[in-house]
Parts: C-alpha cells; structure tokens; sequence
C-alpha cells in the first residue's frame, strides 16, 4: 500500500428508524481512519465506536466488498458511490478524503427504492422487472444443442458481455433527476437482443420489461446521461438507445 | 448410523446414466401437490429453485440478501471447467475426472467426480441457451483458458466475471419461475432452524430480517444450498454474510458434517492492509496464466524492497526466484492452489517476503513478461515484424487490459499501485470451504428430505478444489442432480399432503430460535459481535491455517472453547428483535462459526496426515511437499453433533474407494 495515514473525519449521516418515521441528519466524529480502509470499514469502525457507547449502529447494505454483488449504495457527498468513477461505494477508498474533511452519507433517493432503515433501501423493483421478461425461456433439460452450434459474432459477444456486467446496484436511478431506470432495463434488453439465443423472444421482452418499469414508478430518460456518469460498471448510454429501438419495433410489430 | 453413500453399482462411465434410469419419477400432476424449500439462490440455490419450479413442484427460496443476484458465487472470477475439448489438446470427461480426483489429492468420491465430468458439458451449452455471454474468438465460437492443476485448456469464461455472468443467467432462469408463479420468492431472509417431523426434514424457521418477524415455512424436502464456511476465519474472500448458520442449524438436528479441516487458502488474493480489514479481494488465478510469481533471491533485496528503498522493476531478472517455475518445472505458475499457497508462505517465512506489513506477508505476481511477448505477437499480427519496444509494451498491454481489464482496475484502486507499470504484490487468503454437510450421491444428507447442494456439502473436491470448478459443481449439483435425485426422494411423498406448521415440532423449533435471539438481546455484555468474531479469526488463522501441527491444534481446541463461553458472556448486541438489526444477524452467524471452528480444529488434529488444503507440519517429505497416509486417513471424516459441547462429537469414516483411477502421490514437478 502505498502511503498509508490516519485522518480524522466528521460525518453527516442520514438516520431513519424505518420506512414509516421520518429521518434525519446526524453528526458523527471519528478519528484515527486509516486511508487505506475502504468507505465501509470506515463504517464498520463508526459502527464499532457507536456499539462501544451503547449507541444503535448505522444500518447500510453490503456484501462483497469487492464491487460486484451490488447490494451496496450510499449517496455520499451528493454522489452516488461518492466521489470517483468506475466504482462501488465498498471500492472507495479513505485516501479519496482529507483530515477534517465533512461528509455526508445518505440512502438511495428515488420513489421506487423507499428507504428501509438507515441507508438501507428496497430495490426489489428491478428483481420484479426482471421477472417479467429479463431472461431467455429454455428449460433446464441440458439436452440443448452443443455451445458451438451457433456462432456469435465476437463483436456482438463483446457488446453483449459488457451490457451484462451491470449488477444492479441502482446507481443510476438514484443519480438520474428523474428516477429513471432506463440505463438497468436497457443493459438487460441489450444484452438479449445481441444474442441470437434471446432474439426470439425480444419483442415481448422489451414490451414486459418497459410495461413493468413503468408500473414501479420510475421515471422517464431525458438524456442527461448522469447514469453512465455514475455507473459503476460503465454501462453504456447506447443501450438506452438499442432499448428505445427495440421498443419502437416491438410497438410496431 | 453407518455411513451409506449410496453409490451405484456398475462402471464408472455408466452409474449415473443406469441410476438415473432407475430413479422414481413424480408425475406432473402430482407435483403441484408437493412443496420444496431451497435456502440460498447461489449457483447451486437459483438452479435448483429455477429447475424444480420449472418441473411443477412449488418452490419457496430464500436468500438473506436484498436479491438472489446478491449471492456470493458472483464474486466467482476466473472461469468454469467443461470437459469440451473444443481446443483440441487432449480434453475428455476421463480427464476432467482425474484431474478432480488428482487436484484433490485423492480424497474424493470416484462416482460423484465423474458425474460432475459428465454434466460438465450440458452445463455450457444450457448456459449460451440462457444467453450468458462467454468470451468468444474472431470466429464466433467460445474461448478457453488453463486453470491450476490442469494441462488443457477447458476453462470457459466471461472476463474477470464469470461467477457474475452465471450466476445472473441462473437468477434469470430463477426470475422467470419467480414470475411465472412456481417460484415464491424470500428476500431478506435468514433460515434459522430446520424442523424435522418423524425424523424427516419438514421445514424450516426464517427470521425476516426487515421486520425481524419469525416464520414458519413447511415442505416435503428441504435443499441446503447456503454456501462455505470461510468466514470463520473473519478475513477471508467471502462476502460479508455468508455463514454457516443454515448449515450448522442442520448439523444440530443430525446432519453429519464431513471434513471440516479441508480449507481452500486461495494463493492470489491482496495482502492485508491493517487492522481495520473487514475482508480480503482475490485475484483470479487466471491471472496466473500470464503473471510469473516470484520474490527476490537475496534477503537483503527483499529487506531493502520492505523499507522502500528499492522497486520491484530495478531487481534484475537473475536476481528473482520464480520459485514456482524452480520448483514445480512441469505446471510452473499453474499448480494448484495449496501447492502454490504454501511456496508463497515457504518463502515468505524464509524472509523473502515483500510486503512491509506486520508478518512482512507478500510476493510479486509479475506481468512484464507476458506484456512483452503479447504485445510482440500481436504486433506480427499487424504485419508489423520489427515493433519498436515501446510499440511492444504497447501491444501488450492492450491484450492485458482485454483478458484481465476488471482485475487490474480493482488492484489499482484498492491499493492505489498501477500493476500495468509495477508487479501485483499477492498473499494467499482463505478462499473456498471443501468440508461441508455430508451427503450421499444422490445429494442427501444423513437427515432423509434435506438435501445439500453447492459449497454447502463436501462432495466432490476432496481436500483441494482445483481453480473454475466450484460454478461447475455448483450448477451441476442445482441443474442435472438435483432434479432427478429429489425427486426420487419426493416420489413417496405423493400422498403426504400439506404439512402443517402448527405441530409441537414447529412451536420447539420456533422456541429454539426465539430463545437464542432473546439471550443476544438481553446480554448485558461489554464487547462488540466482531470483537468476539475477529478474536476468533487469529485462532483458526494462527493455528488451524496454511500450517498446521499438533500443539496448536490442542491450543486451539481449548482456545475456542474459552472464547465461546466468554462469547456467551460478554457479547453486547444493541437494538430489539422487531426490526432491522445486523448486529443481532452477527451474533446468530458468529455463535456458530465458534462451535464449527472448534470442529474444524479437532478434524485436523484427528487427521495424522498431510493432503491437499490440509498440511499437517509433522507429515511432509523432504521436499516439503504433502505427505498422505493412505493406509490409514483414506476416509471421509463426517462428525456427529452431540449436544453443546463440541468436543464430544464421534467421528464416523466412510472409507473411499478407487476403483478406477490409480491412487499416487500428486506430484506436479
């Protein structure tokens, strides 16, 4: 590790006791953070000073820390996944912050993620827009035919690939004015409508998809393009584009 | 109980084939009568749930994270083996098959081994008809690349990603069974107990984690497939809440655990940085693919690199010791893991580490090399035959960026070091759990209707698992086993009925986990849950880690015991049991990692050898290799829960046999 060193921080904190109570901001000192700690062992260190004062520790989603589950969020200082590119919250790094600086933390803000507890919110939205068309629908009989039969233009593998890495953290629906969550359904459209495998089903595909994305009340794109901006994964604008093309075809056919 | 595997009679090529044959059937309209629980939606948890929904029976899955996408197997990097051959170099089942068997240095079962050799095959060409987008060549078919303990070329992938990519096309599957109605979903769920009737699995206790509301949810069968148990060390790969606790809970009501001591220490994972480290990254092996691991040959490069006086790139090429290369001249950088991982601490105790942490822990993952001879071939490949050097490193690095692209961008920003410029310095960490639940070959465990699938069982890698074939057993156990084998077990079933949660075996479960919340929240401790887990971590590290002997072993038996009870005593757990409430969630998981890990502790001190992840100190040759002893530890040791304390458990032995591949010493030189 390069150069480690301990800075001390304030941090502003977003505490809510559930979905019902109304929450707000609290003030946190911590001293002595190392900046080679990742933003949630920072956490996990305020969570053991809060547990050591008989205080509730601060609720906030995570799992892998390794950015590629997605469970983690967390606005942090007005950003999503704070302030670097190309990352999860649980890949910032300490050494992104200065001795004294302020930070401030907060949950996902969009009507489709209500918040939980804490910077714990419910995104259980894009599992059901997922359930409505985001797969392929072959059975698992293992009888299908050989994974060679069918060509794949590198190319489109490659585009196809990429618009798949998306993990679904959500980053873009809570960085997007508008809670939209076109950036996640068009990556999952793309990746389908690239591959010859999900070509047959495209057009109810994208029809379910749009229809259920709508329904979760999220809202429209207006090419601002902060989702690719914020995006973890860099996800492409593009596939908001092949997802918008799809839908035209799919409403025409 | 004696130990039955239930492995079918016949030759290796065939059992699975007859005993599939030979399987009851479910007919499609009696199984909308039956009901199937499966806790987990990894690898293993989404396939299963995915192919029995899919079948008619109704499914109820549980995961404890937000989403079954979230499951630890995404974090899965390097690749899945398929015994394919499409790259011509000599693949087949047989040979997937003894390479398994070898990798595990002998110390699985021949029958589950070439099952999973069989279906390796059916589990690519199911994934491209999902659409899982692997890696593919100029001319559209897919690639391959080599993993440790392998000659071929089988290992599919999809980047640095391919755990995320399969996982997601089994959540995929899994989400439309979801859709679709077969499938009843439980985000945000904990199993906390299992419920046996009549000696039969019959549901399960969750704790709704939001509302922290304790349910009851009733079935015919119950599948396991709630992944390893490497966090019992704290610092591990794993993520941050996977647990044991579903599978301890079902050791508690008489499910045997087998060879807990078999510990996978992964060799490329990030050094520790401090303290405050709550957990550990990898690095593919992949990466050892193109990267030269190596550390300096003079203690004093090493100590002057450890001060910061002296970089990686100005120690001259005669001056490092590719010590896997030296060593093991015939697999160089692609030995397996256990062999690799304990080269990196040989070394490092010897003082040639270069990491300046506290046990000065580290060694170089080197791609200077390979940047060199890409960047050369791929400028050939531009019709350009006299590139500049700079064109060369160029080239290269373009290569790099497009196999390893996701890995490197991950080094660089955890620990702020350019491993494009400067070689990755790497440590090993633990990694993958090879113990597990045992289970017979049809997956089911010494309880009748709960089956174990996945990372969660101790099937099918012996005392090593080689690299990629975790998502290949994972899928497999989900895909192609589970469907028939369950639903062999469940053909009797046909006439049982809904099983009601309203029994006395219910309200005793349902008793049993409340009792245990309410001790955590009224503890009047002083100490926080991951005082007690972190105290817990140096032990197991320390003592049951890369090696192992006797004295620590007794120590650490005896340690964990002390630990456990002050556990009981001095934990602090804020907050109520109606809410939202991860420290109480730590304390449940933490309460069992203390009683496996003294489990762990006494298997391997029970264990007189030396053999795949499992390095004994006494027992090695002169050359510091793994010493088995086959003549009296070629058994499966699965223990037998006896109450709280631990140290009372029986060991039972189901003997392996080899019949069809010749046992030897591993050797990879």
């Amino acid at each position: 590790m390069a150069s480690s060193k301990f800075i001390n921080i304030n941090l502003k904190i977003w505490r809510q006791k559930n979905a019902k109570e109304k929450g707000k901001i609290e003030t946190y000192k911590l001293d002595n953070v190392s900046t080679d700690s990742s933003f949630l062992e920072m956490l996990d260190q305020l969570n053991e000073q809060l547990v050591s004062e008989r205080q509730e520790p601060v609720a906030f989603d995570h799992d892998c820390r390794e950015g590629i589950c997605g469970m983690c969020s967390l606005f942090i200082n007005g950003r999503a996944h704070g302030p670097d590119t190309g990352i999860t919250t649980c890949q910032l790094h300490m050494r992104m912050f200065k001795n004294n600086d302020t930070i401030y933390v907060e949950p996902w803000r969009s009507k489709a993620f209500p918040v939980i507890k804490d910077l714990v919110v419910d995104r259980s939205a894009f599992d059901r827009i997922q359930q409505a068309g985001g797969f392929v629908s072959v059975n698992t009989s293992g009888n299908t035919i050989d994974a060679n039969s069918t060509p794949v233009p590198k190319h489109d593998a490659d585009r196809a690939f990429e618009a798949a890495a998306c993990i679904g953290c959500g980053a873009c629906v809570a960085t997007c004015k508008n809670g939209s969550a076109m950036l996640f359904v068009g990556a999952k459209v793309s990746q389908y409508a690239l591959l010859p495998q999900g070509k047959v089903e495209a057009t109810q595909r994208v029809l379910n998809m749009v229809r259920q994305m709508d329904e979760e009340g999220f809202g429209n794109c207006t090419n601002t393009g902060a989702c690719e901006v914020e995006c973890p994964k860099g996800i492409s604008l593009e596939n908001i584009a092949r997802m918008n093309r799809e839908y035209l075809a799919a409403s025409l056919k | 109980m004696s130990l039955d595997s239930k492995i079918p009679e016949g030759h290796i090529s065939e059992k699975w084939t007859n005993h599939k044959n030979h399987l009851k059937l479910v007919a499609p309209n009696n199984r909308p009568k039956i009901d199937v629980i499966v806790v987990g939606t990894g690898l293993a948890g989404a396939s299963a749930a995915a192919s029995l929904g899919e079948m008619g029976y109704n499914v109820k899955a549980f995961c404890f994270q937000d989403s079954p996408r979230r499951a630890h197997s995404i974090a899965a990097q390097g690749g899945i083996n398929a015994a394919k051959n499409y790259q011509n170099d000599g693949d087949s089942i047989y040979r997937l098959f003894y390479d398994t068997i070898k990798g595990g240095d002998y110390r699985a079962r021949e029958a589950n081994v070439h099952r999973l050799a069989e279906v390796s095959g059916n589990i690519i060409d199911q994934c491209v008809a999902q659409g899982v987008p692997f890696a593919r060549d100029y001319g559209g078919l897919l690639d391959n690349r080599s993993f440790g303990g392998t000659q071929v070329q089988r290992t599919f992938y999809a980047a640095g990603q391919t755990g995320q990519q399969l996982l997601l096309g089994a959540y995929s599957a899994l989400s439309r069974q979801i859709g679709l109605g077969r499938v009843e979903m439980y985000n945000r769920h904990e199993m906390l107990d299992l419920v046996k009737v009549d000696g039969k699995a019959r549901g399960i206790i969750a704790r709704n984690l939001i509302t922290g509301e304790i349910e009851r949810h009733s079935a015919h069968a119950v599948i396991i497939a709630s992944g390893g148990y490497g966090n019992v060390y704290f610092l591990s790969t794993n993520a941050m809440g996977s647990n044991v606790t579903a599978a301890w809970k079902i050791h508690k009501q008489g499910a045997y655990f087998a060879n807990p001591c078999y510990v996978q220490i992964h060799p490329t994972c990030i050094p520790v940085h401090g303290t405050n480290q709550s957990k550990l990254t990898l690095m593919s092996e992949s990466l050892r693919n193109s990267g030269r691991i190596w550390v300096p040959k003079k203690k004093e490069d090493a100590e002057a690199i450890r001060a910061g006086k002296l970089k990686p790139t100005q120690i001259a090429e005669e001056d490092r010791d590719y010590y896997l290369e030296r060593r093991y001249p015939a697999f160089g950088n692609l030995v397996p893991r256990d062999v690799a991982s304990r080269a990196a601490k040989e070394r490092c105790d010897a003082g040639f580490g270069i990491e300046a942490n506290d046990t000065n822990e580290g060694v170089y993952l080197d791609f200077a090399s390979e940047i060199k001879s890409k960047g050369r071939q791929a400028a050939y490949a531009q019709g350009n035959h006299h590139p500049t050097d700079e064109e060369i490193i160029k080239l290269g690095k373009q290569w790099v960026e497009e196999k390893y692209g996701n890995l490197f961008q991950m080094y660089e920003k955890i620990t702020d070091e350019n491993p494009y410029e400067t070689p990755m310095k790497i440590y090993p960490a633990v990694h993958y759990t090879m113990g597990g639940v045992w289970v017979d070959y049809n997956l089911q465990s010494t309880i009748p209707g709960c089956f174990v699938a996945g990372e969660a069982n101790f099937s099918d890698h012996g005392a090593n698992r080689l690299g990629a074939s975790a998502l290949m057993q994972g899928l497999a156990d989900g895909y192609f086993v589970l469907p028939y084998t369950v639903s062999n077990y469940l053909a009797d079933e046909i006439r049982t009925g809904k099983i009601p949660t309203n029994s006395p075996e219910f309200d005793e479960a349902e008793k049993r986990v409340k009792d245990s919340i309410n001790f955590f929240l009224n503890n009047n401790g002083t100490k926080s849950v991951d005082h007690f887990h972190k105290a817990l971590g140096n032990i197991m590290w320390n003592k049951v880690g890369m090696g192992r002997n006797e004295k620590g072993l007794s120590e650490a038996v005896a340690e964990i015991d002390a630990l456990r009870k002050e556990f009981y005593k001095e934990v602090y757990v804020p907050g109520s049991a109606d809410e939202l409430n991860p420290e109480l969630e730590k304390a449940l998981r933490v309460a069992d990692f203390m009683e496996l890990g003294q489990l762990m502790a006494m298997d391997a001190l029970q264990r007189k050898e030396s053999c795949g992840g499992h390095f004994r100190e006494e027992y090695q040759d002169a050359e510091g290799e793994t010493l088995r002893d086959d003549e009296n530890f070629k058994f499966v040791g699965a223990w037998e829960y006896q109450g709280s304390d631990i140290n009372k458990e029986v060991l039972h032995k189901e003997e392996l046999n080899y019949e069809f591949i010749k046992i030897a010493a591993r050797n990879y030189k």
